[in-house]
Formats: structure tokens, sequence, C-alpha cells
């Protein structure tokens, strides 16, 4: 190895991987998104249709999402949809609903506590911690803009 | 060389009286049991958790009965071994610790991740060579389930794997070794030295332990004096297709043609495009469920003499690799052999 600095190898190490289907992955997150999408617009459709008001209806189709997403998961079936969705079935609340309910079902070996509700977050909470932290921010700016 | 000096050239060993192969057993998962490899393993599960309640678990009961398996083999008994050398993936080598808790055998655990299998073969022959014992059983496991959660993400996360990842074979692999036996024969050894080229990406341990690999090969053939050609098969523990192919084309480079006798056990366990592995298997078992059930079958039918087997490990664990280090590894090299000399 001598004749190869470790920057040389590193470059020649990285032509040798198959490159990502960056086209197909494209495709399938928007076709998987896309279906996930109308899925919940089909749902909140449905929710006006039975009386729910406008402010009500966006908190409604989110619970019945997030309940597909973790049933799926359940049913181990998320997973599968998440291998040829990518971003488009990561992305959406029902991908949120898979990034805390897998966890939670794998360390419940580990007991309640220190398995399924400490680690339920694991994946799940840099998104709360950074999505909570920047809509304060924003709020702030907000807040400060509209009185200036 | 001084009488009783074993040692040969930088790296190696030769063993004065090469310890005998007395019998092997391997145990693999359903997905290693469809492979293209499924009729050399000694069982299949139909189950990955074999009636257990945790992957932990599991795997300890995979090495368990691994173990016990290779004794009845050989028609032996706990009290027949004066050591277990055993290893696996998981924090704390809980998974041989739980199993030696089972059996009442003189144990080291060892630590040296998917190249455990020829680590513990090499400790285990100069062991009985040194006269320190007369029986050995070297065994190793992994369990994809168990790594998962260890090293990656939650089984049933919906997320994508990279081409160049690996997939850890579920399994175990057991070789008892004796001083007295009619082989085949453990006659070299060449210890590994730590090599790191600075890959960070876990995700492409292929590239990370082909360096590895590639330095204790040339090391093994300087000190041994052998070139590829004496071998009739050289095979690595599991770089996968990536590192398969960096090991072939960069040790052309340094003048050694590979190509013919070489191969992997991380690209030959799984039919990479049909059981969507990706780039092959990886983890302990890879190595061993190969050289157990595969290699030494085949020794013993005949089709290979001499036999270079390399394992190879990735020595890295999630914190230190999220604190911006690169994954040192190593890799450790044994010859099997059907003579003695």
């Amino acid at each position: 190895m001598e004749n190869m600095n470790k920057k040389e190898y590193q470059k020649y190490a990285e032509q040798q991987v198959p490159k990502p289907t960056y086209l197909k992955n494209s495709l399938m997150a928007f076709v998987i998104g896309g279906l996930i999408c109308l899925l919940g617009q089909i749902i909140r459709n449905w929710l006006v249709k039975n009386g729910l008001d406008e402010k009500a209806v966006g908190g409604g189709t989110a619970i019945i999402l997030v309940f597909i997403g973790a049933l799926l998961t359940g049913l181990g079936v998320y997973d599968k949809i998440g291998k040829i969705g990518g971003a488009g079935s990561l992305v959406p609340i029902t991908g949120f609903s898979n990034a805390i309910v897998s966890p939670a079902m794998e360390f419940k070996t580990e007991g309640l506590i220190f398995g399924v509700a400490a680690k339920m977050f694991v994946i799940a909470g840099p998104v709360l911690v950074y999505g909570v932290g920047s809509s304060v921010i924003v709020g702030i700016l907000h807040l400060l803009l509209k009185k200036g | 060389m001084l009488d009783g000096v074993k040692k040969l050239g930088m790296q190696s060993v030769k063993f004065q009286n090469p310890p005998s192969i007395l019998s092997t057993y391997s145990i693999v998962g359903p997905k290693e049991g469809e492979g293209p490899l499924k009729d050399y393993f000694d069982l299949i599960l139909e189950d990955d958790m074999w009636g257990q309640e945790s992957f932990e678990k599991a795997e300890s009961k995979i090495q368990e009965e691994t173990i016990k398996s290779a004794l009845s083999n050989g028609n032996l008994t706990n009290k027949d071994i004066d050591y277990l050398l055993a290893g696996d993936l998981l924090n704390q080598i809980i998974t041989s610790s739980y199993t030696a808790r089972q059996l009442n055998i003189p144990f080291y655990g060892l630590y040296g991740a998917c190249s455990t299998m020829t680590e513990s073969l090499s400790l285990g022959a100069m062991l009985i060579d040194g006269g320190f014992a007369q029986k050995v059983i070297c065994a190793t496991s992994s369990h994809f389930s168990s790594a998962e959660r260890q090293f990656r993400f939650p089984l049933e996360y919906g997320s994508q794997r990279n081409f160049s990842s690996q997939w850890t074979v579920t399994g175990a692999g057991a070789t008892i070794l004796s001083a007295e036996g009619n082989g085949p024969y453990i006659t070299y050894a060449t210890t590994g030295k730590i090599v790191d080229m600075g890959i960070r990406d876990a995700t492409n341990m292929g590239a990370a332990m082909a360096p590895a690999a590639m330095d204790t090969l040339i090391n093994h053939f300087n000190d041994t004096g052998f070139s590829p050609q004496d071998y009739d098969l050289i095979v690595s523990g599991d770089l996968g297709s990536i590192g398969k192919s960096i090991v072939i084309d960069l040790m052309q480079e340094k003048g050694y043609a590979l190509s013919d006798n070489f191969t992997d056990c991380g690209y030959e366990i799984f039919d990479s495009k049909e059981q969507d592995t990706h780039a092959g298997g990886s983890g302990c078992a890879c190595a061993a469920t190969v050289f157990n059930g595969y290699i030494y079958k085949e020794i013993m039918k005949g089709s290979f003499n001499r036999v270079l087997l390399v394992a190879t490990g990735a020595l890295h664990s999630t914190t230190i690799n999220q604190q911006g280090e690169s994954i040192p590894s190593i890799a450790h090299a044994v010859t099997i052999d059907i003579n003695k000399a």
C-alpha cells in the first residue's frame, strides 16, 4: 500500500462503488410520496364531507396517517415500502410514524422504560429537536417582523 | 532458525507439529440456507429466533448448539477440550460469554470482528503446537438482526441500503483442533497488523478491509515463500464484491495474480442479485460458516489440497465512527493443508 497514499486510496475506493440510481430513486420517491399524499387528500376530503371543520381537518388527517404508518410498520410492510420509495415514504408523516414505531417495537426486549420509551426517539429525536427548535426561531422572527 | 523457534519472517509462524482439524460444524439462518452454499451447511434454521425471546439470546443459542454439535461430530465431550476460543460482534462479546457459561470449558474471549475465525484458529493452533493443549475449540457467530440493532437501524425502519453495504450472516461455525489426527492440518498462520487507509463509511466495509487483507497476503507470501499459485484456493472472509475486486486489482499492481484461485466468503455465501444482499455477506459467521461448511467439506472430498483462509475484520464502533474516526481493519491468515508439511 506504500505507493498509494490514503487520499488516493479513498478516491479509488469510492470509484469502485456502483453509483446510486438517482433517476429511478427520484421517480419512485415521486410516485410513492405522491400516493401517500393522495391518500392524505382522500382522508381529508372524507373528513370534510363528514362535517369536520377546516381547523380540525388538518389534525384529523395527520392522526389517521400516523396510525396507518404505525400499523404498516407493525405489520412489517412499511420497511418494504421504504426500500422502494426512499425519501418518498421517509418524508411524509407516515415515515415519521415509522421512525418512532420501529425502534419502539425492536427494543421491547429491553423493557418498557429503558427499551420502548427510551429508544422510541432514537431516530425521530433529532427531527423533533430541530423541528421544534426551528419553529420557535421562525415564530420569534415572525413576531418581531410583524411588530416592526 | 533456532531449534524450537517457530516464528517465520515478519508476521508468520510455521507449526512444527501442525494441529489437525478433528471436526467442524456450521449452523446458518434461513436466508443463508437459500443461498448458493446451502448444501454445505450442517443445519439450516427455519426461524432465526430459534424459539428465543431476543436476537442476542438466539445468537447465543446458535453458537452453543454449533459447538455442542462439533463436539458430538468428533465423539467428544466438553471434558476432552482444554480451551474454548470464541468471539462475536456484539458489545463485550456477550454471545460468546453466554455460550461459554453453558459449556464449562476454559474460555478465552476474542474480539477480531469478522476476522475472529482465523484469529481463533491461529491462536488455537499455537496453543496446541506450543504444547499447552491437546484439543481446542475455535468458534464464532453473528446474527443479522443483533448486528443491525447494534450497528445500524431497527429492522422495521423504512430506509434504503447503499450498494456497497453488506448483509450480516446469521449463523455460527466451530472447528475442533487436535494435537493428533489425520488432517487436514493448520500448517501456517500469519497474524495481521491493523491497516487503516482512512475509510470512514461504515456502509463500505469491503473497501475499508481490502488493504488489511492485502497487507496480510503480501506478508504471508514473503514470510512463507509461497506464491498464490501454491494454493488451490485463497479465500478472504467478508470483503464482498467491492473489496474482492479491489484486492484483485491492487494485488495485480504488486505483481500477484490472484484472480483464478481467489474468492471471498461474503461474495460466495449469497446470490447478491436474487437475494438482494448488495455487496455480499459479512459478519463473523461469514468466514466461519463458509470455512466450516463449504471449504472443509470440499477439502475432505479432495477438491482442495491447500487453502489459505484470510478472514477480515473491520474493528470499528458506531461511537468512535460518529466522532469522525476511520475504520481500523485487520486480516489474519491460516494455511489449511491435507499434508503436514
